[in-house]
């Protein structure tokens, strides 16, 4: 009886992963489109690519990206501890992540109203003096980035969520496939930095 | 004969889950219920979108202003393009049929997610909603078309955000049914059934389902990036802003060419149903027929540039497209001829939903004929955004997949509402729906190629005989779809009862009770043989 019922839970289980993988490839190619349009005008316009780039904070930039990386290991570990039913170590793993994540969004907060306090947003004065390829570049940008942040708020709350439900035991030693779901998703967060973060920060 | 096994089962339209009454569909998670919801909707939105592209022909009646502006008729052909294309075409056969009888066909109780299922709905109701409301509010109703092509789209000063957002969250909405299919047809086959023993509607909804959800994120970022360039200035393909509308242009039919396929996919995968079952012989080329879906869905989603010959992209281009547009056409072909073989030697029984079946046939072939003359480069240029673009794409689709849609609605009607329709009257209105369907679209080929130009509200006098023509041809059509709705909502109730399998059919739909129960089997089946095997024609094989 209850080795099927374990049986019938890794069916499930594997169900819903296979479920979130092909979620996350839509995803991919969300993205995707806007690498497209990036590839696009990159090449029509490197020079102004080139320039622009120099704008952006790489010290910021890579600090975002330690971040995210670090959080990406601990919902993995986090993972590994609910396996190993260490309850409390596992809220202390995920409260990490949220942390690390609530830290990339402060900095994306300042690294943004810099951008503002020099008038570079979309449909500025300044922007529309800029050569065409710069102003397409802080198009992608905001608009690359502003996504991303969108997804890493969205991660934060799916987080947040696995917090309650290990309290309540519903995600458990046995039953952790929401926050195995969860984490995948902050991969795929993560992931998506690691291509924007060289493609703006780095190109210059 | 079969009256005592149906109704010693509660079907699912009578079985009380946890919530009643009107709960007890808007909450339910039951494939069978969602399904039946999607086609009410579905049903209202066709004719409401149906009710509009009859008011166009009304203006076309004649040349100059009949009964609308310019600006009115440019609103009415690109909300009757949004509701039957995003709200209509696209889900339909998978949210309806797929919904209730992918489950049922490889022997499973539900989807693999069915909670996510009744989201779904939610999603396209919201969607479809957003749609219609951006006909009615503020700034008048949006007048680009469904295309939404830049630059127009970026400063048109019409509701273009609320035809935008619909699309999307009827796109987000779509994507979320094809990964269902996709886990289900990957976890929850009945014992036995390999994947080449799956029946091949089954089939055609898997390779659809990949293209909803590898094509349909596409066109979600690009239609985000028109609504940051409408709402936040930011430039990406007006070139006001310095951005690129030919990159638009990609990006847009990347997705929408390929959702053609999701149209008429789940289409063919219908027919291939019924042709087995009136000709009482196993299909013809199973392997064929499944693997021609594949390779549809796969080549089809690199033949986008074909709708921009004219739109200034490289020679190299042009050809490539050109070249991948006619390869498309050979697996399309194989179906065709697999159908006609499949009747071939069969005892053919002539009922609604095969009469549908070949109708399907017909009007799909002068759709995909015409669609070779749209796809050479030196045709095209001729016809581009003439109304011979109009006539080929209303043969394929609704000729092609709106036919299917009729002929599976009438094989498994006995099925989903355990009544029978009146077969008369079926094949009336079908005769009438052919009539009608003809005189609409067959003269738009030919003042098409004369020069009359899409999306104009007048035309010169010399079109007048083809247009008076098409316009009685949509009363026709239009008459002929009411005898038939009619005929299908009076028997859905009073019909009589049908037996479980009324068309000698034996896929595992036709196995259980009418109307199915909750759980759709008592018993899980077991597969041991191929699909289409008849027990009385076995010699045939």
């Amino acid at each position: 009886m209850s080795t099927q019922t374990i049986h019938s839970e890794q069916i499930e289980s594997e169900t819903g992963k296979l479920g979130m993988w092909i979620f996350l490839f839509t995803e991919l190619f969300l993205f995707g489109g806007l690498f497209l349009v990036y590839a696009v005008f990159r090449v029509k316009y490197s020079h102004d690519f080139h320039h622009a780039a120099e704008e952006l904070n790489t010290f910021i930039g890579t600090l975002n990206t330690v971040f995210l990386l670090v959080s990406s290991m601990t919902v993995a570990m986090s993972i590994t501890a609910i396996q190993k039913n260490q309850k409390n170590f596992a809220i202390f793993l995920i409260s990490i992540t949220i942390l690390l994540a609530g830290l990339f969004m402060l900095n994306k907060y300042f690294e943004w109203s810099h951008k503002f306090q020099f008038k570079i947003y979309p449909g500025s004065e300044v922007l529309k003096n800029l050569p065409q390829g710069e102003l397409l570049f802080f198009g992608l940008y905001y608009m690359m980035t502003g996504l991303h942040a969108l997804h890493v708020f969205i991660g934060m709350i799916l987080l947040s969520i696995n917090i309650v439900k290990i309290k309540k035991g519903s995600v458990n030693q046995h039953h952790y496939l929401h926050l195995e779901n969860s984490g995948l998703y902050w991969h795929l967060v993560d992931l998506i930095w690691i291509f924007l973060f060289p493609l703006l920060y780095l190109i210059t | 004969m079969n009256t005592s096994e149906t109704t010693s089962h509660i079907s699912y339209l009578e079985y009380q889950g946890k919530y009643k009454g009107i709960l007890s569909w808007l909450l339910t998670t039951d494939h069978k219920r969602i399904s039946l919801l999607y086609l009410y909707c579905i049903i209202f939105f066709f004719f409401v979108a149906a009710i509009l592209g009859l008011l166009m022909r009304i203006e076309l009646i004649a040349p100059g202003e009949t009964i609308m502006g310019p600006q009115t008729y440019n609103g009415m052909f690109t909300i009757h393009g949004i509701i039957m294309i995003f709200v209509i075409v696209i889900p339909a056969l998978p949210a309806i049929f797929g919904n209730f009888f992918l489950p049922i066909l490889i022997g499973a109780k539900d989807v693999a997610f069915p909670k996510l299922n009744l989201f779904s709905w939610y999603l396209y109701v919201i969607g479809a909603i957003f749609g219609v409301l951006s006909q009615f509010i503020g700034g008048g109703s949006p007048d680009t078309g469904w295309t939404f092509y830049v630059p127009y789209s970026a400063e048109s000063s019409t509701n273009v955000i609320y035809a935008l957002i619909a699309a999307f969250i009827l796109g987000f909405s779509s994507i979320l049914t094809g990964l269902n299919f996709i886990v289900t047809m990957h976890r929850m086959r009945a014992p036995g059934m390999g994947w080449f023993r799956m029946p091949l509607f089954p089939w055609s909804l898997y390779a659809t389902a990949w293209i909803q959800v590898l094509a349909t994120p596409i066109i979600g970022i690009t239609l985000l990036m028109v609504i940051a360039e409408r709402v936040l200035r930011i430039g990406f393909f007006d070139p006001a802003l310095g951005g690129d509308p030919v990159l638009f242009q990609h990006l847009f039919w990347i997705y929408s060419h390929p959702a053609v396929y999701i149209m008429i996919l789940p289409g063919m995968g219908i027919v291939t149903e019924i042709f087995p079952t009136f000709s009482q012989k196993p299909v013809f080329g199973y392997t064929a027929i499944l693997f021609s879906s594949l390779a549809i869905a796969f080549v089809g989603s690199f033949v986008w540039g074909h709708h921009m010959f004219t739109a200034g992209i490289s020679y190299g281009s042009r050809w490539f497209f050109s070249f991948l547009t006619f390869i498309v056409a050979v697996p399309s072909a194989i179906k065709v001829f697999n159908w006609i073989s499949t009747m071939y030697g069969g005892s053919i029984d002539l009922k609604p939903p095969l009469l549908y079946s070949i109708c399907f046939i017909f009007l799909f072939m002068i759709g995909g004929f015409t669609g070779l003359t749209l796809g050479s480069v030196a045709t095209d240029v001729q016809v581009h955004d003439t109304s011979f673009v109009v006539a080929h794409f209303h043969y394929i689709i609704f000729g092609g997949m709106g036919f299917a849609f009729f002929a599976g609605i009438h094989y498994w009607f006995p099925k989903m509402f355990g009544r029978m329709y009146n077969l008369t009257i079926a094949h009336i209105g079908c005769i009438i729906i052919f009539i009608g369907f003809n005189l609409l679209y067959f003269p738009q080929f030919i003042i098409g190629m004369q020069g009359m130009p899409r999306r104009y509200f007048d035309y010169l006098p010399q079109f007048q005989t083809g247009e008076v023509i098409s316009t009685i041809g949509g009363f026709i059509l239009f008459i002929g779809l009411i005898i038939m709705v009619y005929n299908l909502i009076y028997h859905a109730r009073k019909g009589a009862i049908a037996p479980s399998n009324p068309w000698k059919g034996v896929t595992l739909e036709w196995q259980i009770p009418s109307p199915p129960p909750h759980d759709n089997f008592v018993e899980i089946p077991v597969i041991d043989a191929q699909p289409y095997i008849f027990s009385n024609t076995s010699d045939n094989k």
